[in-house]
């Protein structure tokens, strides 16, 4: 029992760790795809930069405007930070590594877990009690419900070639195909939805820098912010490795240990996320929500129809 | 479509992972500056080793952020600056005053590295600003151009319009 609540405590401050990392690597990373160096002075080529932005973010003055409405407002960080850790409760890491891997609900669970985190930016949103802030909430809103939709629906592909909910048991039914070729439309708008739910470009108008300010969190400063932001990677880190235990057979592979399998694929889907930020240019609004509901919904459905034909067949 | 398009972007930046990045770690790497790379000013002498400055007040005069302060000394017969300032927290090292100079006394030399922690630390006196050399001038002499007044006395003055392209 204290073995597992520590090793539960131990995932969760290992991943907010790498969530903070993450800051760094995506850094360097967009520098480097954009032929520049990126953060490369504080450590060995920049290592230590989490190290310093950590420092500088926990002194910083922890500031709550007068007009915004004061529970909510420190109760919405919180919302998102754990709501994207709850999610990482049902991750299978490896066979053995996992805080409850074998949860016969484990897929409804996480979905669950992601759609609270809307809750969280529509409050920040909300609470803020500024025009930007509102803005961004109201867009968290209309763009994590839509594509929570088909979100749901791609996984179902999945749920139905496994027969189960239950994470281990999906990595199990990959042994001998992943299901991303099986699935592939069903990969597609999970994917895309996934990068819709963690609100990451180019489906990241709920902060539309250029446009809102940061959006949901401009009135949020020190570690309210922070919390925001590590909430953010480790939303990327969730969905990254959600995709690799739906589609790409989790921790299985040949040679390597099942860890280091599961941490390559993860960081390549990691990887692909930050790529993204470096090469695409935000939809308008519009037409993110006519992309959402015209094209990757009835594609979910259509995959969803086509798999039950070719099961029952 | 907007699918392959924004497929093929993400292969093309992706591929810039492999190009050289344009980033100068500066101070260890030292950019290249051009010959007439406009940084520090100088005021330069003549081939004489004499000072060019004149005081004519051209660069005050041009100078858009007024930047520049000078005087002529009080003696007779010498036109050298009583005193030549120059405040480089103001400067925007726009190339107007070396422009504007008739004698090219006061130049601009591919030196950027100027930053101090104290502002008034900024304001160059003449002494600072004064160089032993020609600068990038190498043999003008205002006076033996000029016509106004030979290094000779009794010389016969320069025709002017003689001296014109």
């Amino acid at each position: 029992m204290i073995a597992a609540i520590l090793q539960a405590a131990g995932i969760l401050l290992f991943i907010v760790l790498l969530a903070a990392l993450l800051t760094w690597v995506e850094r360097r990373l967009l520098g480097f795809w954009q032929d520049r160096l990126g953060p490369n002075r504080v450590g060995w080529e920049g290592t230590l930069q989490i190290v310093a932005d950590m420092i500088k973010i926990f002194f910083k003055q922890d500031w709550t405007p007068p007009f915004a409405e004061k529970t909510l407002f420190i109760a919405a960080p919180v919302i998102v930070m754990a709501t994207v850790l709850l999610g990482f409760a049902v991750v299978p890491f490896t066979p053995t590594i996992g805080i409850a891997g074998n949860l016969n609900i484990g897929l409804l669970f996480f979905l669950g877990a992601t759609s609270l985190s809307v809750y969280g930016v529509v409050l920040a949103g909300w609470a803020s009690n500024s025009k930007f802030s509102l803005l961004g909430g109201m867009r968290a809103a209309a763009q994590m419900i839509s594509y929570e939709v088909f979100l749901g629906l791609a996984v179902i592909g999945v749920v139905m070639l496994a027969g189960s909910f239950n994470l281990t048991a999906i990595i199990a039914a990959q042994k001998h195909l992943w299901f991303v070729i099986p699935q592939f439309f069903g990969f597609v708008p999970f994917l895309i939805a996934g990068i819709a739910e963690a609100h990451r470009l180019p489906f990241d108008l709920p902060e539309g820098e250029n446009e809102l300010g940061a959006g949901f969190h401009t009135e949020y400063s020190s570690m309210k912010f922070g919390m925001f932001f590590v909430g953010e990677y480790a939303g990327i880190i969730l969905i990254s490795a959600m995709t690799v235990v739906l589609y790409f057979g989790g921790w299985s592979g040949p040679l390597l240990p099942p860890a280091l399998w599961f941490a390559l694929k993860t960081g390549a889907f990691i990887g692909f996320f930050i790529l993204l930020r470096a090469a695409l240019p935000r939809p308008r609004y519009d037409q993110l929500m006519s992309y959402g509901w015209k094209l990757m919904l009835p594609l979910a459905i259509l995959n969803l129809a086509v798999t039950g034909a070719v099961m029952l067949a | 479509m907007f699918i392959w398009s924004a497929l093929r972007t993400s292969w093309l930046t992706f591929l810039h992972l492999f190009h050289k990045t344009e980033t100068v770690r500066y101070p260890e790497q030292k950019p290249k500056l051009s010959p007439r790379y406009r940084g520090r000013i100088v005021l330069t002498r003549d081939p004489d080793g004499a000072e060019r400055c004149v005081s004519c007040h051209l660069c005050a005069a041009v100078c858009p952020c007024d930047c520049i302060d000078l005087q002529k000394t009080a003696e007779p017969d010498k036109y050298t600056p009583d005193y030549f300032r120059i405040n480089f927290s103001r400067c925007i090292f726009c190339g107007f005053c070396e422009e504007a100079c008739p004698t090219s006394a006061i130049q601009l030399i591919p030196d950027f590295e100027m930053s101090e922690f104290d502002r008034q630390n900024l304001v160059y006196e003449k002494e600072n600003l004064l160089i032993a050399g020609t600068g990038k001038v190498l043999d003008y002499n205002f006076y033996r151009v000029a016509g106004i007044r030979g290094q000779n006395e009794n010389a016969a003055p320069v025709d002017p319009r003689g001296l014109l392209p």
